[in-house]
């Protein structure tokens, strides 16, 4: 008891929502007191209506295999830049997790509200892209990097992601 | 003889861990907790997750994909 992590979550992309939420809940399942401050992309993926899609573009080391199959489908960079080709990679990266048993985005944020993970949301960016504290869920702290290294003082772990 | 069984077949990292510790909150000290799982990871996942919870990993076998184990809820 007593351990604390701290993390920074930067990315609002499918892929990259997922690390700092398996490393949250997993935490806090071993008995950490967690807190993640969510900045930048990050608060993407505290919005109510999240659409979170990968970004295969600029992204050239993922292998892109067919649901159901096994094998990669070799494809350059530049066919991601065909509009259309982002929301067929999203697609597909999203029934691979279901097929995979992978909890969805969705599932681990309601499972880190439950193990009462400390959500706090950046307000520089909140007021940067105009959005609305209704825009995001419920339950967020609103504060800034002050706040952060009040939190990281003395965390035991501390990751930027 | 375990007090429950959690059947997490088919979930992947990190959910079998997450609903083991559900379940475990929810037991009495001493009870027992059967987990099934069929990640491979969650063999090292679950030594690793007594480790540092204090729980005691009472069992762990594997049989044609399913791995088996026993926690002793004990923190």
């Amino acid at each position: 008891m007593g351990k604390r992590l701290a993390i920074i979550a930067t990315k609002g992309t499918l892929d990259m929502a997922y690390p700092p939420l398996i490393l949250a809940t997993t935490a806090a399942a071993l008995d950490y007191e967690v807190h993640i401050f969510w900045t930048f992309y990050g608060l993407q993926v505290l919005k109510k209506d999240r659409d979170l899609k990968i970004s295969p573009l600029g992204n050239p080391a993922m292998p892109m295999i067919p649901p159901g199959m096994k094998t990669e489908i070799p494809m350059p960079n530049i066919a991601f830049m065909i509009p259309g080709m982002e929301i067929l990679a999203s697609n597909m990266m999203k029934q691979k997790l279901k097929e995979k048993g992978v909890a969805s985005i969705d599932d681990l944020l309601e499972m880190a509200i439950e193990s009462e993970v400390k959500m706090i949301a950046c307000q520089m960016t909140v007021d940067l892209f105009d959005f609305k504290h209704s825009d995001l869920i419920d339950g967020l702290e609103y504060a800034g990097a002050a706040r952060f290294f009040e939190v990281a003082q003395g965390a035991d772990i501390v990751l930027f992601i | 003889m375990a007090d429950k069984t959690l059947d997490a077949k088919g979930l992947n990292c990190p959910l079998p861990i997450l609903r083991a510790k559900k379940a475990l909150k929810e037991m009495e000290l001493g009870q027992i907790l059967a987990i099934e799982a069929t990640d491979p990871g969650s063999a090292k996942d679950f030594e690793s997750f007594c480790a540092q919870t204090g729980n005691e990993l009472v069992k762990a076998s594997e049989a044609a994909g399913v791995y088996y184990y026993e926690i002793k809820r004990a923190s």
